[in-house]
């Protein structure tokens, strides 16, 4: 693994288990009477949210409380940052603060690999434009291995704004990667211009895709795809593609139904479906905190020799 | 006995080429021959001695963005790049849209290192909506008018304005590219767009304005002018355009026959740029256009920006890279052509369209105006944007090593370049 998580490239299959396997550790410290251990201990991790985002940022943050690392936000949504600022600047006086990791949002895909040039701080993507959103992939497959076992040779259905998602372009790599069959659900128009040399397949077919799928992952639809002529109208689009109640019912019983959150209830997915008991959405959201976790302290953390000094620390 | 002789050279002009010396004084070439001398010698052994280039688009940001470019540093560059004559886009603060602008930048350029033409919009502050007094520009020497940095939207206005044009004898250079098909775009779009999640500007963006154009240019019979075509499409147009008669002539610019999208993969905004870099078959499209005449000139698009616009996220960064220092060289490295169809893109061809023909572009001959480059086939050098007299430095082709560079360069009889080092 690189000194940045920008990328699911900068994983790989290996680097992928590797994160998986840690986040198991990470989980059983959150399941303890006293959820914290000082591996981050004398650590300092900003928040560049250039972005608004309250559930991934609180995430993080519970991470790297429990890791013992000091935060600090640069609240830039309201300081002086805003569009036409150099990044760099912005970059350049945190790093003058002596910061170890930042973990970076914006609007504009790309940024976090821009500042990485310009620090030599870690930097964790928590999302770039239509990029990638890589902790959300991470968390995504360890659900679905913490529900599974394995992704190897799952049938995983991505349903929806492929096109406009971050978490769709790192969750494919990152399905893939660890063996799984993805299968994109979307209108054309929702698609990326194309898809070559994407290990995925294709359908426009929601029943048919939900009648092979191991997992259905929705993702949100937002209602200016519909205003920029996306699609015809939200009501047509859940008809197509939302996981209606109809369509829940009909899944295999242990089909997994995710979402990366905030739901749109009734549009992606309908009112009653997330309260199944094959919805794992707020599953999804307790390993968002360990995931990340493993993602910051391998980052940021000794590294080497994790699993022993994790035990010593627990004395 | 003349001022000056360039001597020991290879003359190379759209007649041809030959050894022989030069022999400029007050400011025209007296006599072309062997053992001519002077009162001064500039060496050219090695060297082909051609008309100097011509820039049919190089935005020069003065008036209004004079920390990332000013005429005086822009003639600088466009000397050492081997460019006698510069046209000025009117994209600037204010827009060159008016009699009093173009004088204003008329005047910078007199004062500037080359000849700068200029051109003047075509509409109102580039507005889209209302002519520019397009004959009191005209009437100030203006032979060349464009919206550039953006395309004409409106059908019926851009009707108007070739019909008004053919009146003036002025030609329009279109920036082609159909904003409702590319707004919100970044790069090309594609695979990479696809995988790097940036909004793309689809080839058809371009292609949908050229072929309106063409097809408006049949229905007036303006001179029209595409700039800086990206796409095999585009050239397939107006490839097929040229050859029924049309009064059209189209340019390129050289990071569309040297880069591909491949180069957004590092989110670097060095690379971003309108229209985009294309695909590598755009590419090879360009180049095949370049070599068999399909297009008429290469164009630096020199597209100065102050260091941190480029540090700003890839889709609020400002489009475009400096050009005028490396066009020649890029041509001479990555183009398998010979230097007199290389010439023909960079010198005569561009100053017949710019109307500068009279003065630019040659021949090597008595009595003509002594605008002249020497160049030497053979010379590498590296790439630096810092080293560059541009006043910006956003060159996409750090560190590159070329092939073929100015060593002088002579503006109206006076040597501006010598040896490489600009005179002032």
């Amino acid at each position: 693994m690189s000194n940045h998580l920008i990328s699911i490239d900068d994983l790989g299959a290996e680097g992928l288990t590797e994160l998986l396997d840690l986040s198991d550790y990470f989980l059983e410290v959150s399941g303890r009477r006293i959820p914290k251990v000082p591996v981050l201990r004398g650590k300092t991790i900003a928040w560049l949210f250039w972005e608004d985002s309250t559930r991934t940022r609180l995430s993080f943050e519970t991470a790297a409380k429990r890791l013992s690392a000091d935060t600090l936000n640069f609240n830039v949504s309201s300081s002086s940052v805003k569009k036409g600022e150099s990044l760099r600047d912005t970059v350049e006086t945190i790093g003058a603060m002596g910061i170890d990791g930042i973990v970076v949002r914006h609007a504009s895909a790309g940024v976090p690999r821009q500042i990485s040039q310009w620090t030599d701080a870690a930097i964790v993507n928590a999302g770039d434009g239509w990029h990638e959103h890589p902790t959300q992939a991470l968390l995504d497959c360890y659900t679905i291995r913490q529900e599974r076992g394995s992704l190897a040779g799952l049938r995983i259905a991505l349903v929806g704004d492929i096109k406009h998602s971050r978490v769709a372009r790192s969750n494919v790599k990152a399905f893939a990667a660890l063996g799984a069959e993805v299968t994109l659900v979307a209108p054309p128009t929702l698609l990326p211009p194309t898809l070559d040399g994407w290990p995925v397949k294709v359908t426009q077919d929601m029943d048919e895709a939900c009648a092979h799928a191991d997992v259905v992952y929705l993702l949100r639809m937002q209602l200016e795809r519909q205003e920029e002529s996306l699609i015809p109208s939200l009501r047509e689009y859940t008809s197509r593609f939302g996981l209606t109640s109809a369509r829940a019912r009909a899944l295999n019983p242990r089909t997994l139904v995710m979402h990366p959150g905030p739901m749109n209830r009734g549009v992606e997915i309908a009112g009653d479906v997330p309260d199944l008991a094959n919805a794992v959405v707020t599953n999804q959201v307790a390993n968002g905190v360990v995931t990340r976790m493993a993602v910051l302290y391998q980052l940021l953390g000794s590294g080497a020799g994790l699993v022993p000094e994790l035990e010593v620390e627990r004395v | 006995m003349s001022d000056l002789v360039i001597k020991g050279g290879t003359v190379v002009d759209a007649t041809g080429s030959r050894t022989a010396d030069v022999a400029i004084a007050a400011g025209r070439i007296v006599a072309v021959g062997d053992d001519l001398s002077g009162d001064r010698t500039l060496d050219a052994g090695g060297c082909f001695v051609t008309p100097g280039l011509v820039d049919l688009h190089a935005h020069l940001r003065q008036p209004g963005n004079e920390e990332a470019e000013t005429v005086e540093s822009a003639s600088r560059a466009a000397v050492l790049g081997g460019f006698t004559a510069v046209l000025a886009m009117p994209n600037t603060t204010p827009a060159i849209d008016s009699a009093s602008v173009v004088r204003e930048v008329q005047t910078l350029g007199e004062a500037s290192l080359c000849d700068i033409e200029v051109a003047g919009t075509i509409t109102v502050g580039r507005n889209g909506e209302q002519l520019s007094p397009m004959g009191e520009m005209a009437d100030l020497g203006v032979k060349v008018f464009t919206d550039n940095g953006q395309g004409l939207q409106d059908d019926r206005l851009m009707r108007r304005a070739m019909e008004y044009a053919g009146g003036l004898g002025v030609t329009l250079a279109q920036h082609p590219e159909n904003e409702s098909l590319s707004e919100g775009g970044h790069m090309h779009e594609g695979a990479m767009s696809s995988v790097l999640g940036i909004p793309g500007i689809p080839a058809e963006a371009e292609e949908l304005m050229v072929m309106r154009d063409v097809t408006l240019c049949r229905l007036t019979g303006a001179k029209v002018h595409f700039q800086h075509l990206s796409t095999a499409g585009s050239i397939g147009i107006v490839s097929a355009a040229k050859n029924s008669g049309l009064s059209i002539t189209a340019e390129i610019a050289p990071h569309h026959f040297t880069l591909t999208d491949r180069c957004v993969e590092s989110y670097d905004s060095l690379y971003k740029v309108n229209p985009p870099l294309r695909t590598a078959q755009d590419v090879a499209a360009v180049r095949l256009a370049l070599a068999d005449s399909v297009v008429d000139a290469i164009t630096s698009d020199h597209a100065p920006h102050e260091p941190h616009l480029k540090e700003l996220p890839f889709d609020e960064a400002p489009c475009g890279m400096i050009g005028l220092e490396t066009a020649l060289a890029l041509a001479m490295t990555e183009l398998d052509m010979d230097i007199g169809a290389l010439l023909a893109l960079l010198s005569w061809q561009p100053a017949a369209i710019a109307g500068i023909e009279h003065c630019h572009g040659g021949p090597i001959a008595p009595g003509r105006p002594a605008n002249i480059a020497v160049i030497d086939p053979a010379a590498t050098w590296v790439v630096s944007g810092r080293e560059m007299a541009s006043r910006s430095s956003n060159t996409p082709y750090e560190g590159r090593e070329l092939t073929g560079r100015v060593r002088h360069t002579i503006v109206h009889g006076e040597p501006m370049v010598i040896d490489g080092e600009a005179q002032r």
